[in-house]
């Protein structure tokens, strides 16, 4: 299970505009302390107690948007003619840093709380029941994109694999060190869908070959791209972006 | 409850301007909005709607994954502080008593006046402009509430968020309603400048000295 662990973060190279300059200010001046202090005219010396509530509030959060999630709602719908060209590229690097996965060496492997962990090759993947969907794609930072992905619905796979269905988390590591998790409601969600086709042609790299995890019921970055591997489990995996702030729910 | 504010109003000159529940729901309001707003230019940079961008310094948040804890954290502030508010205004009567009457010839004539530079400042009264703009504000921070909602539950309030134009449209809305309400708090900070002692019964409840509510 060492595929499992979290990547190390040394070999990441982020280039993404809101990683940038805005991850270091982050860290250094925390949470605009000096515009709290500003605002509400109290003496806040402590940051990290600003820090742990809104953390805090982040977790209540991850709470509501479970009770609010209706797992037969369905994400709307879209026609062909309203496909997003070009769909914008999209990672924590550039795109020419996208990793590019052997097709012939590739093996998904599996893990945790699954009965038949036995590593799938792409020729049986694309062998499993294919359905497409056409849906609207929104990035935590705001902008959205309409596209469509093919591929077998995750409930499916799960199922076929012998995954424990009542266990709480479903979390994937990428092949470009990313790594992310989400709850097993969602994971079952009719819609969520394990792709190898976009815009009806094979996974292009930059979009995530071999394969990628379609949730239209969450924001962008939930949806991991070259997947490697995926495991079930009760114990939280947190996330790349997750670990460093963001919403972990993130539902839409 | 209903009688709290007439019955201060009965118990001496120093007349109560402002209930202290309305008191303390508008500065839990001023600091909540202040966060959402602040903490919302800092989101909007990540992929503006228009040319241009706030700069990061009067942002809220340091970056986009602060800004967002910033935004999630005081909506519950300033929701359950706005439902409050509003259930008290409807419930004791305080937004009928204060915003009520309003006509368009009084609102039209008001207005008019205030570009002239003639606008009544009795304390614990509102003119017309004051009540339109009152109620304008209390409606721009329903819309800003709704749209919050559309854009980030966007399947599962899909209905709302269909009601507001779609996922794009929402948002569109949203960064209006929040420029209304930005529009709005510069000109209550103008006007609350232009006449200081608007200020202090916003505290206390009462005038200065109390002399100021002599008709």
């Amino acid at each position: 299970m060492k595929m499992l662990t979290k990547p190390d973060r040394d070999l990441v190279r982020p280039t993404l505009d809101i990683i940038k300059i805005e991850r270091r200010l982050f860290l250094k001046q925390s949470l605009s302390l000096g515009a709290l202090t500003l605002l509400s005219g109290c003496d806040i010396t402590n940051a990290d107690s600003v820090k742990k509530v809104l953390w805090g509030m982040s977790h209540w959060n991850d709470r509501v948007q479970a009770f609010l999630f209706n797992p037969n709602k369905l994400a709307p719908i879209f026609p062909e003619s309203a496909i997003t060209k070009p769909f914008p590229f999209n990672a924590y690097y550039s795109e020419n840093e996208v990793p590019h996965v052997d097709a012939a060496l590739y093996k998904l492997k599996l893990g945790g709380r699954i009965q038949d962990k036995a590593s799938w090759q792409l020729e049986q993947l694309y062998a499993l029941p294919q359905t497409s969907q056409i849906t609207r794609h929104v990035c935590v930072e705001g902008w959205s994109a309409i596209g469509k992905w093919s591929g077998v619905t995750f409930k499916t796979f799960l199922e076929r694999v012998g995954a424990d269905l009542t266990a709480k988390y479903v979390g994937f590591v990428c092949a470009d060190d990313y790594y992310t998790s989400i709850d097993m409601p969602t994971a079952l969600h009719p819609q969520t869908l394990l792709t190898f086709k976009f815009a009806d042609e094979i996974l292009p790299a930059k979009y995530g070959f071999p394969m990628k995890l379609r949730i239209p019921t969450k924001l962008g970055f939930k949806n991991p791209k070259h997947i490697m591997a995926i495991f079930v489990t009760n114990t939280y995996p947190g996330g790349y972006w997750e670990d460093q702030g963001y919403n972990w729910f993130s539902g839409l | 409850m209903a009688n709290q504010p007439s019955s201060a109003a009965l118990s001496g000159r120093k007349t109560a301007i402002h209930p202290l529940a309305v008191r303390i729901t508008h500065w839990i309001n001023a600091i909540a909005i202040i966060i959402m707003i602040l903490s919302g230019w800092r989101i909007y940079d990540a992929s503006p709607l228009f040319n241009f961008e706030f700069p990061g310094e009067i942002t809220l948040g340091g970056w986009l994954a602060g800004a967002l804890q910033w935004h999630f954290a005081a909506m519950w502030l300033l929701v359950l502080n706005g439902l409050f508010y509003v259930c008290y205004g409807i419930i004791t009567g305080h937004f009928k008593s204060n915003f009520l009457p309003l006509t368009w010839q009084s609102l039209w004539r008001e207005f008019k006046n205030a570009l002239r530079g003639q606008i009544s400042h009795e304390l614990g009264v509102y003119n017309a402009v004051q009540r339109a703009a009152y109620i304008g504000v209390i409606c721009m921070g329903a819309v800003l509430v709704l749209s919050g909602l559309a854009i980030w539950k966007p399947v599962q309030f899909q209905e709302l968020t269909e009601l507001m134009g779609g996922y794009e449209g929402a948002r569109l809305v949203h960064f209006i309603a929040m420029a209304l309400v930005v529009f709005f708090i510069l000109v209550h900070l103008t006007l609350v400048a232009l006449v200081p002692r608007t200020l202090w019964p916003m505290f206390s409840g009462r005038a200065a000295g109390g002399q100021e509510e002599a008709k």
